[in-house]
C-alpha cells in the first residue's frame, strides 16, 4: 500500500521546488497541494503553525517544516538514490554549503530587485563575493555532489531564481565570463530530467517581468 | 595500530556558539584540545581553517575543519555514537528536533541579540518580538516535556537542552545588563524550569563563566553596539 506522501507548497518559491526535485529523483508518489500565499488553506496553517509557511511535508499525517529539514528527512526515510553523503564530513561539508546559500546568498539576492543607487551596487558586489565563494567550490566537479546532483545543487536552485532576475532587470551578476564553472553547472542542471521539471525557467521570466520589469527604467 | 584520534576546538569564552560545542563534547566524553582566540586577531588557523566566515567555534578532527556550531553538532552526534545521543534516530523525531534547534538558532538568538545591541524604541520593539517567539517555543515545548517539568541529567541531554542552556543560561547576566527579565518564570514557566534544570547539571557548571566576567562581556557587546549606532 502506498505510504500517504502530500507536499503542500507554491511553485515559484525555490525551497518548495527543492522538495520536489528530492521527491522525484527518489521516485517516490505524492499528492501535490498549490498554495495561493495571499490565502493560505487552513491546512498549511495547521501543518505549520509556526511560521505558516511552504513548503510542508506531510508524511503518514506527520508534517515536517523547513526545506533543508524537510530533505534530509526524506534522504533518512527512502534510501534509494542518497542526496547526502554518507561520511560524516562530507555531510558536514553539504550542510555548510546548502547553510550558506540561504543565509549569504538567497538574502541579497532577494533585496537586489527593489535595491537603488549605492545599496544596488554593494548588494551586487556581495552576491558576486558569494558566487566566487561558489564557483571555488564547485571547482572542476560536475555537480556540488560530485558525479552526480547532490544536497547542495538542490539547495543551490536559488541560482536559478537569482538568474531570472539578473534577466528581468538587465543585470549582470552571473556571466559566463566571470563563472564559467557555474555557468556549466547551470547548463548541466536545466539538462536534467527531473531538476529541469522543478524550475519553469519560462513561467518564472514571464511572473517577474509583470511584478518588476518596470523597475529596469528607474536603474 | 590505533588511529591518532585528534580534537581540537578553536573558540571563544563567551560565545554562546563556542559554548555549545564545549558542551556536547564534555557530554559525550570526547577529549579536546582548546584554543581560545581573540576575536580581534584571529589566529592564522582559524583563517585558514574557515575561510569563508573566519569565525569561530571551529572543531578541527584529524585535521579536517568543520564550521558552524549547529553542523559541528550533528557531526559529533553522527561521528562518536554513544549515549547521550544530541538527536534522535527516528527521521521524524529528528526532523522535529531540527526545526526547533532552527527556531532557537535563527529567531530566538537574533532576537536576542537585537534586544542586547539596541535600546529605546527599537529595543521594545525586539523585546516584544522576543516574548512572543518564546510563547511559541514555550508552546512548542510541551510535547517534549510531557510530564510539564523537564528532568535532565547528563545521560539524556540533547541537541535542544544544549541549544537552550547556550542561549539562555546567562539569563542572569542579561537581566543584570539590561534591568529587565528575558526568560520569566511567570511567562514562561516550562522554559524558566527548563533553564534552571540545565544550570543545575555538574557538567553544565563547569563550562559555566563567572557571572562578572558574562556581566562584563554583555556590558561590552551592548556598549559597542550602541556606540556604533550613534556615530
Amino acid at each position: 500500500m502506498a505510504e500517504e506522501v502530500k507536499l503542500f507548497g507554491m511553485w515559484a518559491s525555490p525551497f518548495s521546488r527543492r522538495i520536489e526535485v528530492a521527491l522525484k529523483m527518489k521516485g517516490i508518489q505524492y499528492e501535490y497541494i498549490e498554495e495561493d500565499l495571499s490565502n493560505k488553506s487552513p491546512s498549511l496553517l495547521n501543518y505549520n503553525p509556526v511560521h505558516k509557511k511552504v513548503p510542508v511535508l506531510l508524511h503518514k499525517g506527520k508534517p515536517v517544516a523547513e526545506s533543508l529539514v524537510i530533505l534530509e528527512y526524506i534522504d533518512e526515510t527512502w534510501k534509494q538514490n542518497p542526496i547526502l553523503p554518507a561520511d560524516p564530513y562530507e555531510k558536514a561539508m553539504a550542510r555548510f554549503w546548502a547553510k550558506f546559500l540561504d543565509e549569504k546568498l538567497w538574502p541579497a539576492a532577494k533585496k537586489v530587485v527593489l535595491s537603488k543607487g549605492e545599496e544596488h551596487k554593494g548588494l551586487i558586489e556581495e552576491i558576486q563575493e558569494h558566487l566566487k565563494t561558489l564557483e571555488s567550490e564547485l571547482k572542476e566537479k560536475k555537480f556540488f555532489g560530485g558525479e552526480s546532483l547532490g544536497f547542495v545543487d538542490i539547495a543551490a536552485n536559488i541560482i536559478f531564481w537569482l538568474l531570472v532576475v539578473q534577466e528581468t532587470l538587465g543585470l549582470d551578476i552571473l556571466t559566463e565570463d566571470k563563472f564559467p564553472g557555474l555557468h556549466e553547472w547551470n547548463h548541466r542542471l536545466l539538462d536534467d530530467a527531473v531538476f529541469k521539471e522543478c524550475v519553469s525557467m519560462e513561467r518564472l521570466l514571464a511572473s517577474f517581468k509583470v511584478r518588476f520589469g518596470a523597475l529596469t527604467a528607474s536603474k | 595500530m590505533e588511529e591518532e584520534n585528534q580534537i581540537k576546538l578553536h573558540g571563544m569564552w563567551g560565545s554562546t556558539f563556542t559554548k555549545r560545542v564545549e558542551l556536547a563534547l564534555k557530554l559525550k566524553g570526547i577529549p579536546y584540545e582548546y584554543i581560545e582566540e581573540d576575536l580581534s586577531n584571529k589566529s592564522q588557523l582559524v583563517l585558514k581553517y574557515n575561510p569563508v566566515h573566519k569565525k569561530v567555534p571551529v572543531l578541527v578532527h584529524n585535521g579536517k575543519p568543520i564550521i558552524e556550531s549547529l553542523i559541528i553538532l550533528e557531526y559529533i552526534d553522527e561521528t562518536w555514537k554513544n549515549a547521550p545521543r544530541l538527536l534522535p534516530d527516528d527521521p521524524y523525531e529528528r526532523a522535529k528536533v531540527l526545526f526547533w534547534a532552527s527556531f532557537l538558532h535563527q529567531q530566538l538568538f537574533e532576537d536576542m541579540g537585537r534586544v542586547i545591541t539596541s535600546d529605546g524604541e527599537a529595543q521594545e520593539k525586539a523585546t516584544k518580538d522576543l516574548f512572543e517567539k518564546l510563547t511559541i517555543l514555550e508552546e512548542g515545548m510541551k510535547e517534549f516535556f510531557p510530564g510539564g517539568t523537564p528532568s535532565i541529567n547528563g545521560e539524556n541531554m540533547g541537541l535542544l537542552d544544549i541549544l537552550m542552556y547556550a542561549l539562555f543560561g546567562p539569563y542572569k547576566a542579561h537581566e543584570e545588563v539590561l534591568e529587565m527579565k528575558t526568560i520569566d518564570p511567570e511567562r514562561n514557566p516550562l522554559l524558566f524550569s527548563w533553564v534552571m534544570a540545565l544550570t543545575e547539571l555538574p557538567v553544565v557548571k563547569e563550562s559555566t563563566p563567572p557571572h562578572e566576567k558574562l556581566v562584563a562581556l554583555v556590558q561590552f557587546i551592548r556598549e559597542n553596539a550602541l556606540q556604533s549606532c550613534v556615530a
